[in-house]
């Protein structure tokens, strides 16, 4: 499927697409809604990342536990004169509710979409309910995508009025198993008609260089603009967490060293010999040792060729996103004007 | 084969209830190779209620009988006296054994003694697994032999999700990840190719999605005179 612009040279316009269009290295955070309906908590951090990005993630019931829905929180942003990156999976919807969701998104103002398979729902707060996976991430990447190229539904019957015209994103977890076949996934990713890919979180940058020489040798990096996931580490134990326990992520030893120095100062001591201002102390200082680190790995994932922006994962710490940007050197951030783009609506180019 | 388990006593005898006279009906088929409602299961079902119900004080005739299968009527029939004298049947058939006693006598009261689990087969001596999601529209052939919609535990068509680590599910590390066989296998084979290639969204009308199932065969069925 050839993906198709609109008349003004773009796919869906999106601030994230005008950004990387113009060649710049993008920056997308991500947000993650209360388990409560409390508008203000959005508010609250949105005006934390607004001028620090390009667009933000909205998760989708992350973990399955249950929050504001990605669309609903999604509105909030638009309101608030940010940029939403809806993230959609596969879990909780089957291909009607996802249309008709993406429809009501669409009009609502949003204009990109991440397209996910959805964690199972035996890891969050409803381990009993039904999941649906009628669609795969995969499908739900061709299926966004055919909406705006050929202004269909899934069944192949076209729209009756404004097709949604999204820009269309897909996850890659480039140290997964089976790793060799990871980035053969991420190519079907692209030929179903993926924009743009945001990456799990890479610590291990070496590894990470060597799954986009495979990239590269299979030319995705010309096909889509690639964003590499980061995020600040908050504790030594929080880096050996993810070490241990999720899935496809890489956690060189160095790095855990470097945040258990941050802690040297308190070394030595049981959590009940420090005092509150200790350990307050301490949390500090892990903390902007995991900022520093994150900048570091932003500035080495900028080096890669293929490498098209980041995209930072603060997970309930959204205050950390401008002083890892700041520190990074990538603000101001870009602006880039809705006239038409300059450059092809390839990432190579052309 | 189906692969069943046995209810607890508890729940067996909650559903049993109050019944004076209780018939037991194992099956001779999948659920006596699991192990879980066959003859030898009957017999010990209703001397555990048996003695339940004596240190109750409760008095109450059990009796149980096996049938080659409970899911073809023929079968019953042969059973059927007893069936019907039976203030309740406690089936360890599986759930169609249940449903085919409950059709076939619309007057007399059944209840499970089994939760029927899955359609599988046994992996080791006293393991049983998964194989088959009954979906209706078998693509086995593209996946070299392991069944994605019955073993992925998001029945996955394109491949693995970012979840698989050292070729198990993310979910529980007892659950090999079905893609990661699948990746194996067809390497094996020299068929990885097939993995390439985009699987469209599945069509679940033939699976329960397009609702209870039927197969009627034309060329099995019986003309008006020879019914």
């Amino acid at each position: 499927m050839t993906a198709r612009a609109a008349d003004n040279g773009y796919l869906s316009g999106s601030n994230l697409e005008r950004v990387l269009r113009a060649g710049h290295f993008a920056v997308t955070a991500e947000l993650g809604p209360p388990q409560s309906a409390d508008g203000d908590v959005i508010r609250r951090k949105a005006a934390l990342l607004k001028g620090n990005c390009d667009a933000v993630n909205i998760t989708d019931n992350q973990t399955a536990i249950v929050r504001m829905s990605s669309i609903g929180a999604g509105t909030i942003l638009v309101q608030e004169g940010l940029e939403p990156v809806i993230q959609m999976t596969c879990r909780d919807r089957n291909r009607l509710a996802i249309q008709s969701d993406l429809l009501g998104a669409y009009a609502l103002g949003m204009r990109n979409v991440l397209c996910l398979t959805g964690d199972h729902q035996s890891f969050g707060n409803h381990p009993t309910a039904k999941n649906v996976f009628d669609i795969d991430s995969i499908q739900l990447v061709q299926m966004v995508a055919a909406m705006r190229d050929e202004g269909i539904f899934q069944c192949g019957e076209p729209f009756k009025g404004q097709e949604p015209r999204f820009f269309v994103g897909a996850a890659a977890a480039p140290f997964a198993d089976p790793v060799e076949f990871r980035p053969y996934r991420l190519a079907k990713k692209v030929k179903a008609g993926a924009d743009f890919i945001q990456t799990q979180l890479i610590y291990d940058v070496e590894a990470f260089r060597k799954y986009m020489e495979k990239v590269r040798e299979l030319g995705l990096h010309e096909q889509t603009y690639i964003l590499a996931g980061v995020g600040p580490l908050k504790s030594p134990g929080m880096a050996r967490y993810m070490k241990k326990n999720v899935p496809g992520i890489l956690m060189p030893d160095e790095i855990i060293e470097r945040m258990q120095a941050a802690g040297a100062a308190w070394a030595g001591k049981s959590k009940d010999e420090l005092t509150p201002e200790e350990k307050k102390a301490r949390s500090r200082a892990w903390r902007e040792a995991g900022i520093r680190i994150c900048i570091e790995l932003i500035q080495q994932l900028r080096e890669i060729e293929g490498v098209a922006g980041v995209h930072i994962m603060a997970i309930e710490w959204e205050e950390a996103v401008e002083p890892i940007v700041s520190g990074a050197g990538l603000l101001p951030r870009p602006v880039v004007e809705t006239s038409a783009p300059q450059k092809a609506a390839s990432p190579g180019g052309s | 084969m189906i692969v069943a388990e046995q209810k607890t006593l508890d729940e067996i005898k909650s559903l049993v209830g109050d019944a004076r006279k209780v018939l037991v009906v194992g099956c001779g088929t999948c659920v006596t190779v699991c192990f879980a409602g066959g003859a030898r299961e009957a017999a010990i079902v209703a001397t555990s209620l048996r003695m339940a119900s004596r240190l109750e004080g409760v008095e109450r005739d059990v009796t149980d009988v096996t049938v080659q299968r409970q899911c073809e009527w023929e079968y019953l029939d042969g059973i059927g006296e007893k069936i019907s004298e039976a203030d309740v049947v406690l089936s360890l058939g599986c759930g169609i054994g249940v449903q085919a006693i409950a059709e076939h006598f619309p007057d007399v009261w059944v209840v499970p003694g089994l939760n029927t689990s899955f359609l599988g087969l046994p992996t080791e001596q006293g393991v049983w697994a998964e194989r088959c999601a009954a979906c209706g529209d078998c693509i086995l052939g593209l996946t070299g032999g392991i069944c994605p919609i019955a073993r992925c535990s998001k029945s996955l068509l394109n491949g693995p999700c970012g979840g698989s680590e050292d070729g198990h599910c993310e979910i529980d590390p007892e659950i090999p990840c079905a893609w990661q066989l699948i990746y194996e296998r067809l390497e094996r084979m020299g068929r990885l190719d097939a993995l390439f290639e985009i699987q469209p969204p599945k069509d679940w009308s033939t699976s329960r999605d397009g609702g209870p199932r039927k197969i009627v065969r034309a060329d099995l069925r019986l003309s008006p005179e020879e019914e």
